[in-house]
């Protein structure tokens, strides 16, 4: 199923929102969405929430031939899912020109940057070595699925242990996790992918776009670096031209995440650490009396309460009272009726539009000289209205003003000259 | 990486080259009759064969047609015989369609696709040796295909790669040096705006160190688009005495 096109006016408000600097879940320019990471009950298996984005890696092993050019090191493998489950854009069983893009730059991002010992992967050389096989599974997409897979791969990693291998003669033995403790690879530094789209020919950018600002945006610069502020890997998508100083400032946006990035998994791993010591139970089978899998929880979002209930108050109190009128059958000529706040029947009226305009004027003009409207004399003009109503049926004036009962203040002046006079007069004898 | 010494006390590279010094870049346009723009490259020892077909109406699948400009269609292949192990499949993996998506992208940037609604480039770039800088090398001789074809472009494209050993930057890498474990950046630059329409890196390299990559590679990429700039206006020339104007 090919994805829904967004509708123009739905891609200028967002592009709008993106000049003034605002983003439609409230996030400020060089803010990253709630990461979350979870682990599952088996090593190496990782949930990675990134707002609504949401990921699963597993790494897996096996022990294989090496390849021929490179007899005493292990084989990393890496492989990105795009499942229909994710997006209904994704299509089942074939190789898009996303799934090709996300794959490479995550190889790129893990293997080329060496990020992981392969050598001490190696079992017999020449002849048997493991294989490790990242796989990353799409299950829900809400853009920016580059970073959110990156922390997932690299996260499942650190937390994966391999089973152990002895080796005597010919014979290499591998232990099940009951007979010896199973052993975690050994990982030099950790790269982690930042995504920076670009809007309006490159002159805004935003970090980690949400699915809605991916589909909008110009292009994709995908910056991946670790702790030790080492860049790992740049890919630039999408038919952007970007300066030289775009691409500078983005890398020192990129170290500053990244480090908390960083400092995130490793808390997560700590913890997760810590309840296997205990013994308690965790992973995936217990997310679910947690109630962590469900889309229906919503995260509660800070909203500003400072002095709403002040600021609420005094809006009640500066607003005037609601009508009490009921509207009244309205008879503009005979053999039309109409009832309530509609839209002005001009059934037979055409030609008073003009004067009334005028009238208009004239009456607001009128009411600036009176200067201090009070509440009384609103309160008169409402009564006096309510004298116009029974008055209905002998001019067409009066009638055509009835049908805006909500503007209760122009109402009386809009019945022209002669019922403003009737209604200052009005005023006038209440003062005395 | 232990072996190999990439640069030397006196400051040149396995080939005998200078730190900044690109490889003899030698290219002829309009070598086929059938094509509507193609290009030959010869940079160093790679070689790239470069071909162009369109702008014409979509072929294949009609549902891509985009109705505001021109769709860009490449594919990236080598030669079987290419690399010194003999290639199983020219074209179809992961690195040849990421390869194909990138030479895309670039061309996306740089040829003026608005003005042609509705219908389709095709560009086909063959590696017939390759010996490092493969991206590079089909960029530059896709750009002189498609001014061949008179397709109307921004600017040149013009793309290089560059190395990062012992805190100098090394312009235009060979095989050798790519593999030997130098953390390589490939840019494709519009030269006259100085703007990049690809910006490509792997392997590890500090933060600090890289804008004087960029810039070297930006350098470079100028040294380039003279070359190019050169053989286009030579091109012309024999073309309009064999056309006796």
């Amino acid at each position: 199923m090919k994805d829904t096109p967004l509708a123009n006016c739905e891609r200028d408000f967002l592009l709008k929102a993106i000049e003034e600097k605002k983003r439609l879940d409230g996030r400020q320019t060089y803010d990253y969405r709630k990461i979350k990471i979870t682990f599952g009950t088996d090593y190496g298996c990782c949930f990675v929430d990134l707002g609504r984005t949401r990921v699963m890696a597993q790494v897996s092993c096996e022990l294989v031939a090496p390849k021929e050019n490179r007899p005493n090191e292990g084989i990393m493998f890496f492989n990105i899912e795009l499942s229909p489950m994710a997006s209904p854009a994704f299509e089942q069983g074939r190789q898009s020109e996303l799934s090709v893009k996300l794959n490479r730059q995550l190889e790129r991002c893990l293997r080329n940057s060496k990020c992981i010992d392969t050598e001490s992967l190696c079992v017999v050389s020449g002849e048997k070595v493991w294989q490790i096989r990242v796989d990353v599974h799409m299950l829900n997409h809400d853009g920016n699925l580059m970073d959110a897979a990156s922390i997932a791969a690299i996260t499942a990693l650190c937390h994966f242990r391999r089973p152990d291998v002895a080796i005597q003669g010919d014979e290499v033995t591998v232990f099940s996790p009951e007979e010896r403790d199973p052993i975690p690879l050994s990982i030099y530094h950790m790269p982690i992918s930042v995504s920076f789209s670009f809007f309006q020919q490159g002159t805004y950018l935003l970090v980690d776009p949400c699915e809605r600002e991916e589909r909008v945006m110009d292009g994709l610069l995908m910056i991946a670096m670790n702790k030790h502020r080492e860049i790992c890997s740049i890919q630039s998508s999408g038919g952007i031209m970007l300066l030289k100083d775009q691409v500078m400032r983005c890398s020192k946006i990129a170290s500053v995440k990244v480090s908390e990035i960083t400092e995130l998994i490793g808390k997560a791993l700590e913890n997760d650490k810590k309840a296997r010591k205990a013994g308690g139970r965790c992973g995936f089978a217990e997310s679910i009396p947690q109630e962590r899998i469900t889309a229906l929880k919503m995260e509660e979002s800070p909203v500003e309460m400072m002095d709403v209930t002040e600021r609420a108050n005094d809006i009640v109190q500066k607003a005037e009272a609601p009508p009490q009128t009921v509207p009244s059958p309205v008879v503009p000529v005979p053999g039309v009726g109409q009832v309530g706040q509609g839209l002005q029947n001009t059934w037979g009226l055409e030609d008073d539009d003009e004067e009334e305009e005028e009238e208009e004027e004239n009456g607001n003009r009128g009411e600036e000289q009176e200067g201090k409207a009070s509440k009384m004399e609103k309160y008169e003009k409402e009564e006096s209205r309510g004298g116009d109503v029974v008055e209905i049926s002998d001019s067409e004036e009066e009638e055509v003003v009835i049908l805006h009962p909500e503007t209760s203040d122009k109402a009386p002046v809009n019945t022209g000259s002669r019922s403003s006079s009737h209604q200052k007069g009005a005023a006038k004898s209440k003062k005395k | 990486m232990a072996g190999l010494e990439l640069l030397s006390d006196q400051g040149y590279r396995l080939d005998g080259r200078k730190a900044t010094e690109l490889r003899k870049v030698q290219a002829r346009m309009g070598v086929f009759a059938q094509a509507d723009g193609s290009a030959y490259l010869e940079q160093g020892n790679t070689k790239a064969l470069a071909v162009v077909y369109g702008p014409h109406e979509m072929r294949g699948s009609r549902s891509r047609t985009l109705h505001d400009r021109a769709v860009i269609n490449c594919q990236y292949s080598m030669a079987t015989f290419s690399t010194a192990e003999r290639k199983r499949r020219p074209h179809g993996d992961r690195k040849s369609t990421e390869m194909s998506l990138h030479l895309k992208q670039t061309f996306e940037a740089a040829v003026m696709t608005q003005l042609y609604p509705r219908s389709q480039i095709d560009i086909y770039v063959k590696i017939l040796q390759s010996d490092g800088g493969n991206y590079s090398v089909c960029v530059n001789a896709a750009t002189l295909a498609v001014i061949d074809a008179g397709i109307p472009m921004r600017d040149y494209v013009c793309a290089c790669t560059v190395g990062f050993v012992d805190e100098t930057p090394l312009a235009d890498l060979c095989y050798a040096e790519e593999s030997g474990g130098v953390s390589s950046l490939a840019l494709a630059l519009l030269p006259r705006g100085g703007q990049i329409a690809l910006l490509q890196m792997d392997a590890r390299l500090h933060q600090d160190h890289l804008e004087t990559l960029i810039e070297a590679a930006m350098t470079a990429c100028k040294g380039v688009s003279k070359v190019l700039d050169e053989v286009v206006r030579q091109h012309l020339q024999e073309v309009s005495v064999l056309t006796g104007e």
